[in-house]
């Protein structure tokens, strides 16, 4: 085992996804020669040469494009995007092309493409740069998205998702890129859609997914203080959602909090909500929750910035009062 | 050219230069925070284009955008202060470096997703063509930005139906990290635009008086109504893409060639901190504004005490700007929330009633 920065997780993926397969490229903005503004892709251009490993111009809907021509060709492209923020040029090939191709050409052909992008909010990058997208593209039929949250799965979820036949995004976070910690790349990978119980606790579920599970585990650990024992739920992939898991766990703590960096309104939470409410009704103690960004394009200012996405302080309280321990009713 | 205009087109040079290098500064002393996109090196071409643009042109830029704004008249207080996030900042803390806006000096932006500002333009000399007004939409872009299709379908639109607009390419020849002869097919980016029928030609964008005369021809003909106009303007940052980018990609005998344009070594002294160093731009020589100062002098316009004056001058300023930003309070939520108030009007109210 390794203790490993999440982009290089990654970067372990990809080579050795390209090592096994020459239908494997990649290309992107500054994938090649920079190495990745992230350093995914560090050391690949070297290794693989240029028609693997290709720096793209400013064309992220004609690039993103072409990974769907070059796939149904049979190649398994890797298409990273900067940033999400870019995506919105390429949501053409991704919604109009990659997701409704396999579809329209009644299984004709099959989508074997991944795109790599993180979302997400950095640290005060405007709010053109700060958004978290996630909600666009989850009720996309034909997409599949998974949201490492740990190095590990980074690893794992990106090599999963080049071998998928289908149409896949890895949506990566910001600031997860120099997280560390420990990577076993021979250990046995869970399914690529199965949530993981980070942590269990019978009071009460907290679901959450991508940079979110390390807030939800922080207050997890401050609520156990307090003796209010907390399950985390790492979803893991938005698209599908692994219910069983989900519900399971709710029936037990009869309590569930969903926990989004996106915008409250319509998002991945909405979702959450509304399908555990309908399988979980009978056994809830209290209405299911949310804590999710506010409903505002993100403003520069640091401090505004802060506190218009979920903090550990937000999920502690969330947590207190629908357990009724402070300011609830019980 | 007289004596005044030459001693302004320097002036605003110098205090873009000592802008920036603040602003340097503030981002490696924490003040500043985010991606921070600097200017050295390229003063030419914002100097040139807007002492030739009139008050009532409208300017459309790019997320390096901070001298655009300077040289269109925003106080450099209120441009520190949003670089800053204070409530004092020209975008009141809510835009940022990348985000500068002033409706009434006609700034319509800086746009921090790259290809974004050929159709703002487009929309603006629109509305100007459609009122039948004597005005001009200034357009900034770099080099990267023309492969993207907005750069494709807006040229031809505002071609098709003769629009106001001057296209301004900042070729400083990289995308970040990708130099222009791998990003691009045609590398001399004015003949894509000849592609479409409109007139185009590339200028030295180190040299200040050649783009001058080049855009106060261009906005001639786009106020007399002939149509889009476009200026590849040649030119190199000094730093990296970024406060974030070492640019290490970048051979140093290139950014030497740019910076010794000429022989003087007078940039040394305003370029410090990050990328390059001091020593590094020492042993480069002169660059835009050396070139620019020498030739000032030549002419008999200015002197070297004159030029000395115009330093400490603009240095006041900057100084002034840096502390006005630093006393500035920050907003705070309901000040973001009154600005989407006419947007969301509903959920606004649902907010603040919490
Ligand atoms: C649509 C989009 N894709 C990618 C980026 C990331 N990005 C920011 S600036 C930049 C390079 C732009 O180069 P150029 O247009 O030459 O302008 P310069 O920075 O050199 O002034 C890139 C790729 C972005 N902001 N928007
Ligand atoms: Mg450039």
């Amino acid at each position: 085992m390794n203790e490993l920065f999440y982009w290089q997780a990654l970067n372990r993926a990809m080579d050795a996804e390209m090592a096994a397969d020459e239908s494997v490229i990649t290309l992107g903005e500054d994938v090649g020669l920079y190495g990745g503004t992230y350093r995914v892709t560090e050391g690949l251009m070297a290794k693989y040469g240029e028609w693997r490993v290709r720096d793209t111009p400013i064309s992220e809907n004609s690039f993103t494009g072409l990974g769907v021509g070059a796939a149904m060709l049979g190649l398994r492209p890797v298409v990273e995007i900067m940033t999400i923020n870019f995506a919105l040029f390429a949501t053409d090939a991704i919604i109009n092309m990659a997701a409704k191709i396999p579809f329209m050409s009644g299984g004709q052909f099959p989508m074997p493409l991944t795109i790599r992008m993180p979302g997400g909010i950095a640290r005060q990058l405007g709010a053109q740069h700060s958004q978290r997208l996630e909600h666009t593209l989850m009720n996309v039929p034909g997409l599949r998205i998974a949201v490492p949250a740990t190095p590990q799965d980074a690893y794992w979820q990106l090599r999963q998702a080049i071998h998928s036949d289908d149409a896949l995004i890895v949506l990566e976070h910001e600031l997860l890129y120099f997280t560390k910690d420990h990577v076993d790349e021979a250990a046995v990978a869970p399914p690529i859609h199965q949530a993981l119980l980070r942590r269990q606790g019978r009071d009460i579920t907290c679901i959450a997914y991508s940079r979110m599970v390390m807030l939800a585990l922080e207050a997890a650990d401050i609520l156990a203080k307090e003796g209010i024992a907390m399950t985390v739920i790492d979803l893991r992939s938005l698209a599908p959602i692994d219910w069983d898991t989900c519900v399971q766990s709710v029936q037990q703590t009869h309590h569930c909090l969903i926990v989004e960096e996106d915008c409250r309104f319509a998002g991945a939470g909405a979702e959450l909500s509304a399908t555990l409410q309908e399988r979980c009704f009978y056994f809830l103690d209290r209405p299911i929750q949310r804590v999710a960004g506010l409903d505002i394009p993100t403003p520069f200012n640091g401090k505004l910035e802060a506190a218009s996405i979920p903090r550990t302080a937000d999920i502690i309280t969330a947590a207190r009062q629908m357990l009724g321990t402070q300011g609830g009713q019980s | 050219m007289d004596r005044l205009q030459m001693r302004a087109m320097l002036w605003d040079m110098l205090r873009a230069r000592a802008f920036e290098e603040a602003a340097a500064q503030g981002y490696a002393q924490g003040q500043i925070a985010g991606f921070l996109h600097l200017y050295p090196g390229e003063e030419a071409v914002a100097v040139g284009v807007l002492h030739a643009a009139e008050p009532g042109d409208y300017v459309v830029s790019t997320y390096r955008e901070h001298v655009h704004a300077l040289v269109r008249g925003i106080p450099a207080r209120e441009i520190m202060a949003e670089l800053q996030g204070k409530i004092t900042g020209i975008s009141k803390g809510m835009g940022g470096s990348m985000h500068l806006f002033d409706a009434s000096r006609r700034f319509l932006g800086g746009y921090a997703i790259v290809g974004e500002t050929f159709p703002i333009a487009l929309g603006a000399a629109y509305a100007v063509a459609y009122r039948r007004l004597p005005e001009a939409v200034i357009c900034f872009f770099g080099d990267g930005a023309v492969n993207q299709g907005t750069f494709h379908e807006s040229l031809n639109m505002a071609a098709l139906w003769k629009l106001p607009i001057l296209f301004i390419c900042e070729n400083n020849h990289y995308q970040i990290g990708t130099e222009i002869h791998r990003h691009s097919a045609v590398t001399e980016v004015y003949k894509r635009a000849c592609g479409y029928g409109i007139p185009a030609e590339k200028v030295d964008g180190m040299d200040v008086l050649a783009v001058h005369a080049a855009a106060r021809k261009a906005l001639e003909r786009v106020r007399s109504g002939d149509g889009p106009q476009f200026l590849e303007l040649e030119t190199y940052r000094y730093r990296g893409h970024s406060m974030a980018d070492p640019a290490s990609y970048r051979p140093n005998v290139e950014l030497n060639a740019y910076q010794a344009n000429d022989p003087i070594a007078a940039a040394i002294h305003e370029a410090e901190s990050a990328y390059p160093s001091p020593e590094a731009m020492a042993a480069a020589g002169a660059d835009c504004i050396s070139h620019f100062s020498d030739h000032c002098c030549q002419e008999g316009h200015l002197d070297e005490a004159e030029i000395t004056r115009l330093r400490q001058e603009v240095q006041t300023e900057v100084d002034d700007a840096v502390r006005f930003a630093q006393q500035s309070a920050e907003p705070d939520m309901q000040d973001a929330w009154s600005i989407f108030h006419h947007n969301r009007r509903y959920e606004v109210l649902m907010e603040t009633a919490q």
